[in-house]
């Protein structure tokens, strides 16, 4: 198997493929990673054990940090990519893919994941961002990235930079959805404006979202962005859950939601179920009973802008 | 490492020179037609004599597989309840996470009854999660839920992590007009085939089989529903045609 910028033949087996042809780190298997992804949840986690109550609950993948968003919150200070070995030690408890943070910018800490072997890198703004004009060139790259979004023009440079999967941002560390909703409502809604606009439209309106041209006709075009788009940020309930897949999102990550509440098991067990079922008030309903305390929560009103994380990135 | 740049870092034409030349590049739809609401491609109707083919709608790449079999001339429907089941001619098990997809499988109460159908002789089709679901044994220690029905033992996660994920250029026995276009992703193999009287092994990489076919179960390692190359789904279509369906 060969890198696709490599040139090397390498072995090759009887009636089978030309292992010649065969190429990693394409964008075909970046986005198809997001697919594989679609209708699941993917959770926040600190420690080994953690990591396996969320693969026992059925998690599709985990995200692997240091402090859940609702600890850096508090905590503040700068909030930087985990340590190695705490990152080590999730990949061996579990079997499911992990993903891991870099502040957006550092491309270093990019480089240090992908040699971690981690399958999906997030350059999140709940890290403290480590370039305050440019996001990582994230097309160099063998590791797939995700990267937040606020709105559709906000979606579309990711994407420009070679992002395979977009979330919404949400306000992480919160428990308050309501951020969560307006980013999918803005991202979603935008889409719908821009299939209903004629081509000589389409060049304004990629100026007005200051995004590239050619994405946004894609976009007009297909009538949805060109990759999965989950949302996260705030996210502590099954109704949470299951109101964003009704909003259009293809699956949600779930930061502090989970291990800041009563019951993490049960917790992160109904959100998966609410998730795969988000059509069906009836599960949601049945799935909700029982759970114990959710985590408390924030008003986002008594939050101070400069604490807000969804305005970090450009 | 130290003649080419890192990745990210500042300086050199490389990475322009990959997004140039990168199969897909912004703004250039990757694989035609590949989302949005499935049939929205199709412009002739299914015929309403065409099978009926689920796929398995707990979690993963439904749609991919939805719109590809309505472009082999499948009727299609999302799988999610017993009621769903016992409505549909044949089932995919899709592309996703298997270990969720099992657990779903198992919690909703639908792990026995797809077994029940299979053994009634029930056409099936699984990509990679799917292809783990069919296998009867897997080479693990921990336990999953499995659907089974072909008699392989099969490795997850078997060509490494998400940085090893590739596409290829793959020769299936019983496929014409060349090799099929397929991405593997964090894909399982065939580790050992238990009755070899019963398997068929339509395609190997690296001397490990990746396609099998046991009586009316087809599993394959990789994702032919997100490439376009709809050449396999056809296969399966015409599999169920052949089986009354």
């Amino acid at each position: 198997m060969s890198h696709h910028h490599d040139d090397h033949a390498t072995t090759s087996s009887p009636a089978a493929a030309d292992a010649s042809q065969a190429q990693t780190g394409t964008m075909r298997v970046k986005r198809g990673m997001a697919d594989m992804l679609k209708g699941g949840v993917i959770m926040d986690v600190v420690t080994p054990e953690q990591a396996r109550v969320a693969e026992a609950a059925g998690a599709v993948a985990v995200m692997a940090l240091e402090r859940v968003p609702a600890d850096i919150r508090r905590d503040g200070g700068v909030a930087r990519m985990s340590d190695p070995d705490m990152i080590d030690g999730i990949v061996a408890a579990v079997s499911i893919p992990v993903m891991a943070k870099a502040r957006i910018g550092h491309f270093v800490e990019a480089q240090v994941l992908q040699s971690l072997g981690v399958d999906y890198v997030d350059e999140s703004e709940v890290l403290t961002p480590a370039d305050e004009a440019h996001h990582i060139d994230k097309w160099g790259f063998d590791v797939p990235f995700v990267c937040g979004a606020t709105n559709l023009g906000e979606a579309l440079r990711r994407l420009g930079e070679g992002a395979a999967m977009i979330r919404s941002k949400g306000e992480a560390g919160t428990g308050n959805v309501v951020e969560a909703t307006r980013h999918m409502r803005s991202i979603t809604g935008e889409i719908r404006r821009l299939a209903s606009m004629d081509t000589t439209e389409l060049y304004a309106a990629a100026k007005k979202l200051r995004a590239p041209v050619d994405l946004v006709v894609e976009v007009a075009r297909t009538g949805r962005l060109p990759v999965v788009l989950f949302t996260a940020g705030g996210i502590a309930t099954p109704s949470d859950a299951a109101m964003m897949m009704q909003l259009g999102a293809d699956g949600v990550f779930v930061g502090s939601g989970i291990f800041k509440s009563g019951d993490p098991e049960a917790r992160a067990r109904a959100i998966v179920e609410a998730t795969t079922h988000f059509d069906d008030p009836a599960v949601v309903a049945k799935v909700s009973r029982g759970l114990g305390e959710a985590m408390v929560g924030i008003n986002l009103d008594t939050l101070p802008d400069e604490q807000k994380y969804a305005g970090r990135g450009w | 490492m130290s003649a080419a740049r890192l990745p990210g870092a500042p300086g050199g034409g490389r990475v322009t020179a990959r997004a140039a030349s990168a199969e897909w590049v912004p703004g250039q739809r990757l694989v035609a037609d590949l989302r949005g609401e499935p049939g929205a491609d199709v412009e002739v109707a299914p015929d309403p004599d065409a099978p009926s083919i689920g796929v398995l709608a707990l979690q993963g790449d439904v749609l991919e597989h939805l719109r590809a079999l309505r472009r082999s001339g499948a009727r299609t429907v999302r799988v999610r309840s017993l009621e769903d089941l016992a409505a549909v001619d044949a089932l995919v098990l899709p592309g996703g996470e298997s270990t969720t997809i099992g657990k779903l499988l198992d919690r909703f109460g639908l792990l026995r009854p797809v077994r029940a159908r299979i053994d009634d002789g029930l056409p099936v089709f699984g990509t990679c999660a799917g292809m783990i679901l069919l296998s009867d044994e897997l080479d693990q220690a921990e336990p999953q839920p499995l659907v089974g029905g072909i008699a392989v033992r099969t490795r997850r996660n078997a060509f490494g992590r998400q940085v090893d994920s590739f596409d290829t250029r793959l020769p299936v026995v019983g496929i014409d007009g060349g090799p099929v276009d397929v991405s593997f992703i964090r894909a399982p193999r065939v580790e050992a085939v238990l009755d070899a009287d019963a398997v068929e092994v339509l395609a190997e990489v690296e001397g490990y089989p990746v396609v099998v076919r046991q009586g009316r179960l087809l599993a394959t390692a990789f994702h032919p529903e997100v490439t376009g190359d709809g050449r396999l789904h056809a296969l399966f279509v015409g599999m169920v045609r052949d089986s009354g369906g």
